[in-house]
């Protein structure tokens, strides 16, 4: 066989493809998506001023709860909503103290963690060892069947189309819609909006509930998709890099997904250039490929000099990388540094966007965090 | 938001400590103190630990005053150790390898409180160290490895790159090539202790490339329900992916797919240590005992694994508990082709406990 890319000595270039795309591609999104639902709500959460740090609590919430609901009715889909309807319960507590009692939001968001993670190893105590029924996959025959593409794009179950579905969704409420105007205004000015006579407390209730499901069904995921089975503290910090993932797409939909994939996509690439014994200079020359690719596609459309620009910007590195897999192809990145990615990427996008002199352009909402009382 | 995740914790054990056992009816009952990198409830390693401190309320009664803080990050263990000494604890058990410094920082400014560290290696006058010889465990596993696979790929998912895992893929792989030359490894380091959803990834990443048994050093039941799901749907002579049972026996995890497991058994060490406190007969230490004193103790064996395959590991497991048989005798050379133990020769403990080298004919290396 010969190694054209330099990805890994025991694969062809359409085998490496092959498995890139079919198997590699399909785990990330799979991996990534608890964090693309639980930072989606939490997004909302924080666009209406409210900063709520219980994300890790709420998922597990969501994870046991659900398991037990999927075990005892044998419907996942029940399960699923149970969760969501579970961590909306949970956070509607932490809306209760910061909302109505006025107490301390980073406070309250860490308790409601610590509650979450103590509740939930109490419930989900006579429910381990037990298998949850599957949850059903994506399978049209034909389609399904499909090489690499039916692996790529319609192999999933449910949960994921309905999360990308929901950032689709969140985009359109909160840029498109008057509500969404509304609890943007919220979330910048509380004080401003309710002169305007918005229910500033009945708005961020509301996300708050919102989030709280979000979190649930991410928490469900991994209990029923991901493991499957129960365990104490199984949600293991992911709630946190939820929360890491929402300020590293400045508040945007859009990039929840990037930043999950980015977070999810590393562990995943951490474990299977191990497996499988690959190169990480090929593959990030693959994937720069295709960005690359993709860039072109969308330039033909737009036709801007800059983006000409930053196409050749791409494809140069791709090639780099291309050569460096092919100078060193037995280049082994230590896990380790791996595992750092996601948080140094955090850093420098934060300081990146923080670099920029206007506050607004951190994009973060200037409430956040921010007690309000009419009467102030 | 690394800090973050440190902040909710430190406050989460600060909550923890709440849910201490305090029964206190004796005058005078001894302080013992337990600490836990992960949940009690892992169905591993933390709760064979656990496991042993009930064994130590159930031997002492009234006597003894028990309290345990579990899910403590290594980084952020010194203050909780700290904080148990404080609170007037006699004597403190900390269960992890990552507890070592922070153990003897806070042993030289408790001298009066008895330690105890597991899986460590540096001793002060008031810390002992304690571990278990589970590698002869993990030769009797890669015997039963070794037999079962078909794809000849075990898979293996390791947590630290520390002498204790080292060991233990060292040791498996010996046993595992001994009685099937064509054998190979593949290893995954994923950097936790437990990360259901992470050990979960990294199984079926193993699966992926041919794996169809699987070894974990990772604390969590997730690898065994992966593999275990494996086995839904067989026709009747079909086999799924074998695994085994981590620390804990986790037979309910996996019915079908595990093959034998290695137990943690640390009860008659902590009631040893508990009674010698109460004694006044407490001395700084190291004990490494192994499947002699039932320590490491052999779970069980599947079903499907052939008699004579059994017959095979069970006398394994009786040699190394008569010491008859060391799990590293030469002739073994290191993953570099250099000469580690010469023939008949048997592996010191000094180097086992420091071992930071694969063996020959494991590929990879160990990270940093």
């Amino acid at each position: 066989m010969m190694d054209v890319i330099g990805l890994s000595a025991d694969l062809s270039l359409v085998t490496a493809l092959s498995y890139l795309l079919s198997v590699l591609l399909p785990t990330m999104i799979i991996a990534a998506t608890p964090l693309v639902l639980a930072s989606t709500g939490e997004l909302v959460v924080e666009k209406s001023g409210v900063l709520n740090l219980g994300v890790e609590g709420m998922m597990i919430m969501g994870a046991v709860v659900g398991f037990i609901v999927a075990v005892e009715s044998g419907t996942p889909v029940a399960g699923f909503v149970v969760a969501a309807l579970a961590g909306a319960l949970l956070a509607l507590i932490f809306g209760f103290l910061t909302q109505v009692l006025l107490s301390n939001q980073v406070a309250t968001g860490l308790a409601l963690t610590l509650f979450g993670l103590g509740l939930a190893a109490l419930m989900g105590q006579t429910y381990t060892g037990i298998r949850p029924p599957q949850t059903t996959r994506l399978d049209i025959p034909e389609v399904s069947n499909f090489p690499i593409l039916g692996d790529m794009l319609f192999s999933y179950d449910w949960i994921v189309y309905f999360a990308l579905a929901l950032v689709g969704a969140v985009w359109w409420f909160l840029n498109h819609t008057r509500p969404g105007l509304v609890l943007r205004a919220v979330g910048e000015n509380h004080d401003a909006a309710h002169a305007l006579g918005y229910r500033v407390i009945t708005i961020r209730l509301a996300a708050i509930a919102f989030g709280g499901a979000c979190a649930g069904m991410g928490g469900a995921y991994l209990s029923l998709v991901r493991v499957p089975n129960w365990s104490e503290g199984m949600t293991a910090g992911i709630g946190w890099i939820a929360l890491a993932i929402v300020v590293f797409a400045s508040w945007k939909p859009g990039r929840v997904i990037i930043g999950a994939w980015l977070f999810g996509g590393v562990t995943i690439l951490q474990i299977n250039i191990q497996a499988a014994n690959l190169n990480i200079l090929a593959i990030a020359a693959i994937v720069l490929a295709l960005v690359t690719v993709v860039m072109i596609a969308f330039n033909l459309r737009t036709k801007s000099r800059q983006g000409w620009i930053r196409v050749a910007f791409l494809g140069a590195l791709a090639l780099l990388g291309w050569a460096m897999a092919l100078t060193w192809p037995d280049f082994r990145l230590d896990s380790a540094y791996l595992s750092m990615t996601p948080y140094l990427t955090t850093i420098v996008v934060l300081v990146a966007i923080s670099g920029d002199r206007t506050r607004a352009a951190l994009n973060a909402p200037a409430s956040l965090g921010r007690v309000f009382h009419a009467s102030n | 938001m690394k800090l973050l995740k440190s902040l909710g914790l430190a406050t989460a054990l600060t909550l923890a400590t709440g849910g201490v056992m305090a029964e206190s009816h004796s005058e005078d009952p001894l302080k013992v103190g337990f600490i836990y990198v992960g949940p009690i409830g892992d169905f591993g390693w933390s709760y064979q630990h656990e496991q042993g401190r009930l064994a130590v309320e159930e031997e002492f009664g009234d006597a003894v005053e028990t309290t345990y803080i579990e899910s403590v990050p290594e980084g952020d263990s010194e203050r909780v150790i700290r904080r148990m000494a404080q609170d007037g604890t006699d004597l403190i058990f900390t269960t992890s390898f990552g507890y070592m410094t922070p153990t003897l920082r806070v042993a030289e400014q408790f001298p009066d409180t008895m330690f105890e560290h597991a899986t460590g290696y540096q001793r002060a006058d008031n810390v002992s160290t304690y571990s278990g010889r589970f590698y002869e465990g993990r030769t009797v596993q890669g015997i039963l490895a070794g037999h079962m696979t078909e794809s000849n790929v075990i898979g293996y998912i390791a947590s630290f790159p520390i002498p204790e895992v080292i060991r233990g893929i060292n040791a498996s792989y010996l046993a595992a090539k001994s009685v099937n030359p064509d054998v190979e490894f593949k290893i995954v380091w994923v950097s936790t202790w437990f990360d259901p959803a992470k050990e979960a990834d990294a199984a079926n990443a193993l699966i992926e490339q041919g794996a169809d048994v699987i070894m974990q050093h990772t604390d969590s039941t997730a690898p065994m329900t992966i593999a275990e799901a494996t086995w839904d749907g067989l026709e009747q002579g079909e086999t799924g992916i074998y695994a085994f049972g981590q620390a804990s026996d986790m037979m309910e995890f996996g019915p079908n797919a595990r093959l034998s497991s290695i137990i943690d058994n640390w009860a008659p060490y902590y009631i040893e240590r508990v009674q010698a406190a109460m004694d006044g007969t407490w001395e700084s230490a190291d004990a490494w005992h192994g499947i002699d004193q039932g320590t490491t103790t052999i779970g069980a064996f599947n079903e499907n694994i052939p008699e004579d395959v059994a017959a095979e590991a069970t006398a394994a497991m009786e040699a190394i508990a008569a010491g008859e048989l060391h799990p590293f005798t030469g002739p073994i050379n290191k993953q570099d082709g250099s000469v580690w133990l010469e023939e008949g020769e048997t592996a010191d403990d000094g180097t086992l406990l420091g071992m930071n080298f694969y063996v020959e004919g494991i590929e990879g290396a160990i990270p940093n």
